[in-house]
């Protein structure tokens, strides 16, 4: 039998807005088992008390009736596999935005304890995790990046697997001669000690190489990856715990570029051309082998162009500057010229810059290259628009090196998974129709086939999923190595465009997050944003109706199907947001400290004045993460709003289940708003798409809405940002006010 | 690998973005961090900073994730008001000594806001640049974690014990002193950051010469919500909204004069604040005078829209100087494309000042070895890293990068050691 204690903070101005001898019998009516005062319950002789009688066994379980989670959380945190704990921000939610000892504030403070007692009531306690968990980490990739992650994890004191498909380690770099200066006095090239590195690696125990190797398949979850090689060897099995990919990027297929003479003239080559012909310490003209007079560069080849890479690959204009000083030094009479649109030099790059500006034989100017002619015997003619050396110059080169872009070595998974399903719709559809549109869409997609890199046994697709152009990747700026597959992150260029350093840096930092991966795994923790969160996700599966709604809307591809399409749970790929729970129809998923059940246990405690009263109540489910500090911040600026509002905190928005509408509304409740962070392309929810997902699901709910003749605006989603305070009084107050204006919820009373 | 018992904590010195992924990632990797912050809160400039690009966010929605792991997270020692004065060598690793300014306000304050209603006393808000005042004992900033108080000693008049008096949980003690400590740790991370060029560096620009003439710094504060203005991009001149803004680009940066460098990110920044500009005020004209544009990456997104935008120019240019005359800011460029020299108008120029280490004038007691512009430079000891914009100009995006990378040596030199 669970003992509640319900600790009630009078302090913060606490005890002076409210009557607290009305809170404490609102307690006791909920027949808790200890209910006491403190007049500063954060204070060591205020959390002592709470602690006193969790130790001698008066309680188990507490609410504490005080401030918001969100403070405090050092002082008012107990061991979360003994004590179930819920907080009620009396101070924020009621104290700081209402006017003090009025009836409608004391109403919500009354609520707020009632829904607090009742999610308390529902809570159970993790149970400890424990599994073997593998300490190795596989490096899938063998350039600057996966080499200077296999050195890290190895370093930790990890067994690292390293596969790469090449013969030979080193990636792109290998062959370069020197590299970017990266210390003072950065005028000067540096010499590449890629080799240096990949010797290292292969005179490591802890690492195993595996060349002209690929990966056939990776099944399980963190901790517990069972990988399958194909190897020169043969086939090979082992057990990682995390997975580092550093597949690399490739340049982009100049081919496309034939109005820059690629593939007209031999005397056009690329970048990644030129670096393997100065490899070799000779420059000559592909088309007869003479060494060419005038060597002419043209910048962003392809790249920052919306018919071929929009983007900008960061090293390209490094890479020229790099191949034009090496030219100097092999032939000091070449001309070089370069023509660019924006000289992308940061940091300590500018003094390379002018380094190589200052040398004798160099012009570097601004310029589109518009067209490059010529067959394989005479000159190059590269007509120039817009340039400062005047519109329409045409330049000759005898050599035209093209500086393209990167292209990511990864697969669209999730574009993988669709292709599959289509091809396998276009089979068996239902009918014709479904079938004709099905063809087409694996028409659309068939440039996927064959694409796979890690080869995962994943419902949602054998690859990361990818951003916008095609890097692996989810909150880049934040949290950089968070992509969407839990334990497996990408590093180097197949993340973002980047230079050989940073590919470097990258590699560090996707092994440390591979190492606290496992670290977690071992706990049973959870890893990034709710790191160390123990509670698991429970799936009552007798009762699942095989709908498939969690395992295609989980956003970390946490469940896969069995055959019947009965989710599967690998609950060490969990991240715990609970998206799987809201889109569940029979709504038999549930956390020990978070369900469904919880929810609506809050949404049942409120009372529902009668309609006479002219009392309306809203509910308001919001994202913890950044609707509700916005509403946490007005409250710290005092600002006031509607008393009508009862605040629901959701892990995601996402996890919004359609019950607690049905609920809401069968109870009398007159409105819902449910406040969630921006979706879309630029979206800022840390479980990729959660309020994108509500906002879906409640397109389904507003058709049956107005089937009961009930108002569609009577519920609301709200896009909230985590600095917009500012907008939570009007927001609020304007739904209350439309509320009002719709009268009361026709259900009330029934 | 797992985090021998007894095993030495790491250090990680200055708690921005870069410190704060440092500490974090080895912390949730089970190792013990001592981190060590010398203003009352953590977060460091991003605080300051109303979106980041390319996506347009506000800072705060990370550093809210930020924060929950850190108070949650037993492994971190986060040591506010703090600061590493010595450094040697030891068995453990280093052996450190760290003064704690005095705690006038400690960890019994609820931030409930009581001593701020009586203080007497104001300061220009450093959060906000001094655009603004501020009590002398209030929270630093709406988000400010540790969620305590900060009090401006020097600010209190004689004998005040105004703020002590209100505060019913004895949180505040105005007789603290200092206290030193001596911590063994096993490797030290170095993230002490970066601060703004100075603008009264630029006089010829009318860097701190003109109300008018701000740093993207300041142009930070007058968008956020949180800024002097509650968000409203003003003249700080006369509060008007301003009509024809110019964004000066390597504003004493690529300069041989002042700092020889590119930071990095003050392109994006200004695009960023152009943007910032048009949705406020749509009709205001904006014009970015560049030597380059550098938007690398995917940032390029954001170069594109707003070189599409109604309004906005972008003109190869350099600016060599600033007057003011019949009421307005006259620019003198350098326009590279038509190769002439033009005088343009505008009644709010806004100053992409670069970044300077704080390495540069306050050199770590860790002996980092740095370059001319104060940059720390990498080493082969693992056991010492440098990272974040202490180690070179760069954005969030690279600090937050090279401080999980930095995390993972000092993980490393560890074991070796151990």
């Amino acid at each position: 039998m669970q003992r509640i204690g319900v600790f009630l903070c009078t302090g913060c101005g606490i005890g002076e807005a409210l009557d607290v001898a009305a809170l404490e019998k609102v307690a006791r009516e909920e027949k808790v088992a200890h209910c006491a005062t403190h007049p500063c319950l954060c204070s060591p002789e205020g959390v002592g008390s709470v602690r006193a009688a969790i130790d001698d066994g008066t309680v188990d379980s507490v609410l504490l009736a005080a401030c918001s989670p969100r403070a405090k959380a050092q002082e008012f945190s107990f061991d979360p596999l003994k004590v179930a704990v819920e907080r009620v921000s009396l101070r924020e939610q009621a104290v700081w935005c209402q006017p003090p000892n009025h009836e409608d504030t004391q109403l919500l403070a009354d609520d707020l304890l009632r829904m607090g007692i009742a999610k308390l009531a529902k809570m159970v306690l993790p149970v400890p995790f424990t599994a073997e968990i593998s300490d190795t980490v596989l490096v899938v990739g063998g350039g600057v990046a996966g080499l200077e992650a296999a050195r890290a994890a190895a370093g930790a004191g990890h067994p690292v697997v390293l596969v790469e498909s090449a013969a030979t380690l080193g990636g792109r770099m290998a062959g370069v001669a020197q590299l970017l200066p990266e210390c003072p006095p950065y005028d000067v090239l540096h010499p590449n000690r890629t080799a240096e590195l990949v010797a290292k690696v292969q005179g490591d125990p802890r690492i195993t190489v595996h060349t002209r190797t690929r990966i056939t398949s990776i099944t399980g979850q963190p901790g517990q990856f069972a990988v399958t090689l194909a190897t020169e060897a043969g086939e090979k099995s082992f057990t990682a715990g995390a997975i580092v990919q550093a597949t690399g990027a490739r340049p982009y297929d100049a081919s496309k570029l034939p109005h820059l003479g690629y593939g007209s003239s031999p005397n056009v080559i690329t970048s990644a051309q030129l670096d393997d012909m100065l490899a070799k310490g000779a420059l000559q003209r592909p088309s007869d082998g003479s060494v060419p007079q005038r060597v002419l560069f043209v910048q962003c080849a392809g790249s920052r162009d919306p018919h071929h890479l929009p983007y900008c690959s960061a090293e390209c204009c490094g890479t020229t500057l790099r191949q034009v000083a090496t030219i100097h030094q092999l032939n000091p009479a070449v001309e070089t010229a370069v023509i660019y649109r924006d000289m992308r030099t940061p940091g300590q790059l500018e003094r390379f810059y002018l380094a190589v500006q200052s040398q004798p034989n160099t012009v570097l100017t601004r310029g589109e290259v518009a067209q490059v002619s010529g067959n394989g015997h005479g000159p190059l003619q590269v007509q120039l628009r817009e340039s400062l050396l005047g519109n329409d110059v045409t330049l000759e080169a005898d050599l035209v090196v093209l500086a393209v872009g990167m292209v990511p070595n990864a697969a669209d998974g999730e574009a993988v998974r669709a292709l599959h399903d289509a091809l396998l719709r276009a089979e068996k559809g239902d009918s014709e129709t479904q079938r004709k549109d099905a063809a087409a869409l694996a028409q659309q997609l068939a440039h996927h086939q064959g694409t796979e890199i890690l080869h995962l046994d994943y419902r949602q697709g054998p690859d990361l999923p990818v951003l916008k152009y095609g890097f692996p990747d989810s909150h880049f700026i934040c949290f950089p190595y968070e992509t969407r597959r839990t334990g497996i992150y990408a590093a180097g260029t197949v993340r973002a465009p980047m230079d050989p350093p940073q590919a470097a840096e990258d590699g560090w930092g996707a092994a440390m997050k591979a190492i606290q991966c496992i670290e977690a795994a071992k706990r049973g923790a959870a890893v990034h944003p709710r790191a160390g969160d123990l509670g698991m996700p429970d799936f009552f599966l007798q009762r699942c109706t095989q709908c498939k709604r969690c395992t295609e809307e989980c956003p970390f591809g946490t469940l896969n199907e069995d055959v019947k399409g009965t989710p599967q749970l690998n609950p060490l790929r969990c991240r715990r947001c609970g998206i799987c729970m809201g889109a569940c129809p029979e709504r038999i998923i549930s956390f020990p400290d978070y369900g469904v059940d919880r929810i609506s246990a809050m949404i049942k405690a409120m009372s529902v004045p009668e309609e006479f009263e002219e009392k309306p109540r809203i509910v308001a489910l919001m994202c913890e993460n950044d609707a509700l500090p916005a509403l946490e911040q007005a409250a710290a600026r005092r600002q006031r709003w509607s008393p009508w509002i009862r605040v629901i905190p959701l892990r995601c928005l996402g996890s919004m289940n359609i019950v607690w509408i049905a609920d809401a509304l069968s109870r009398g409740i007159d409105g819902l708003m449910l406040v969630g962070c921006k979706s879309g392309d630029d979206y800022q929810c840390h479980y990729v798409r959660g309020s994108q997902l509500a906002q879906t699901r409640l397109g389904n709910v507003q058709e049956t809405l107005t089937r009961l003749a009930l108002e569609p605006e009577r519920i609301k989603v709200v896009e909230l940002s985590h600095d917009e305070f500012q907008r939570i009084p009007e927001i609020f107050n304007a739904f209350a006010a439309e509320i009002e204006g719709l009268g009361a919820n026709p259900m009330k009373g029934f | 690998m797992s985090a021998s018992p007894g095993a030495h904590p790491l250090l990680v010195v200055g708690a921005g973005i870069s410190g704060v992924t440092a500490a974090l990632e080895a912390a949730e990797a089970g190792r013990k961090v001592v981190l060590v912050e010398r203003e009352p809160y953590v977060g460091g400039r991003i605080t300051r900073t109303h979106h980041y690009f390319p996506k347009m966010c506000p800072p705060s929605c990370g550093m809210e994730i930020n924060t929950r792991r850190l108070e949650r997270n037993a492994n971190v020692r986060v040591c506010v008001n703090a600061e590493v004065v010595n450094a040697r060598r030891s068995d453990a690793g280093w052996s450190v000594t760290i003064r704690h300014r005095p705690a006038y306000v400690n960890e019994r304050c609820t931030a409930c806001g009581a001593c701020s209603e009586v203080c007497p006393a104001s300061v220009p808000d450093p959060f906000n640049m001094g655009l603004t005042q501020v009590k002398a004992i209030r929270l630093a900033h709406g988000n400010a974690w540790p969620r305590r108080f900060t009090l401006d000693r020097h600010a209190c008049p004689d004998g005040c014990r105004a703020c002590v008096d209100a505060c019913t949980y004895d949180a505040i003690d105005l007789t603290a002193e200092a206290r030193e400590e001596q911590v063994e740790v096993g490797a030290v991370v170095v993230t002490t950051g970066w601060s703004p060029y100075p603008l009264d560096k630029l006089p010829e620009l009318l860097g701190g010469k003109d109300p008018d003439v701000i740093a993207n710094v300041h142009m930070e504060r007058l968008a956020s919500p949180s800024g002097p203005t509650g968000g409203k991009i003003l003249r700080p001149s006369d509060g008007a909204p301003p009509r024809r803004v110019a964004f000066v680009q390597c504003a004493g940066s690529r300069d041989v004069n002042h700092l020889p460098y590119c930071s990095a990110v003050c392109c994006l920044a200004s695009l960023k604040q152009a943007v910032y500009v048009k949705e406020q005020l749509p009709d205001a004209e904006v014009t970015i005078y560049y030597i380059d544009r550098r938007a690398p990456g995917r940032n390029e997104d954001v170069l594109t829209q707003v070189a599409a935008m109604e309004g906005v120019r972008l003109v190869k240019g350099k600016v060599g100087k600033i007057t003011r005359a019949d009421g307005l800011l006259k620019l003198r460029v350098e326009d590279v494309e038509r190769g002439v020299l033009v005088e343009a108008e505008a009644d709010l120029v806004v100053l992409a000042t670069g970044m300077v280490s704080n390495l540069k004038e306050e050199p770590s007691p860790f002996g980092i070895l740095l370059d001319e512009d104060g940059f720390g430079l990498p080493s082969h000891d693992l056991g010492l890293s440098v990272a974040g914009v202490a180690r070179r100009p760069e954005d969030v995006a690279a600090s937050v990068r090279d401080a999980t990378g930095a995390a993972a040596r000092a993980i490393v030199a560890t074991e070796r050691r151990a």
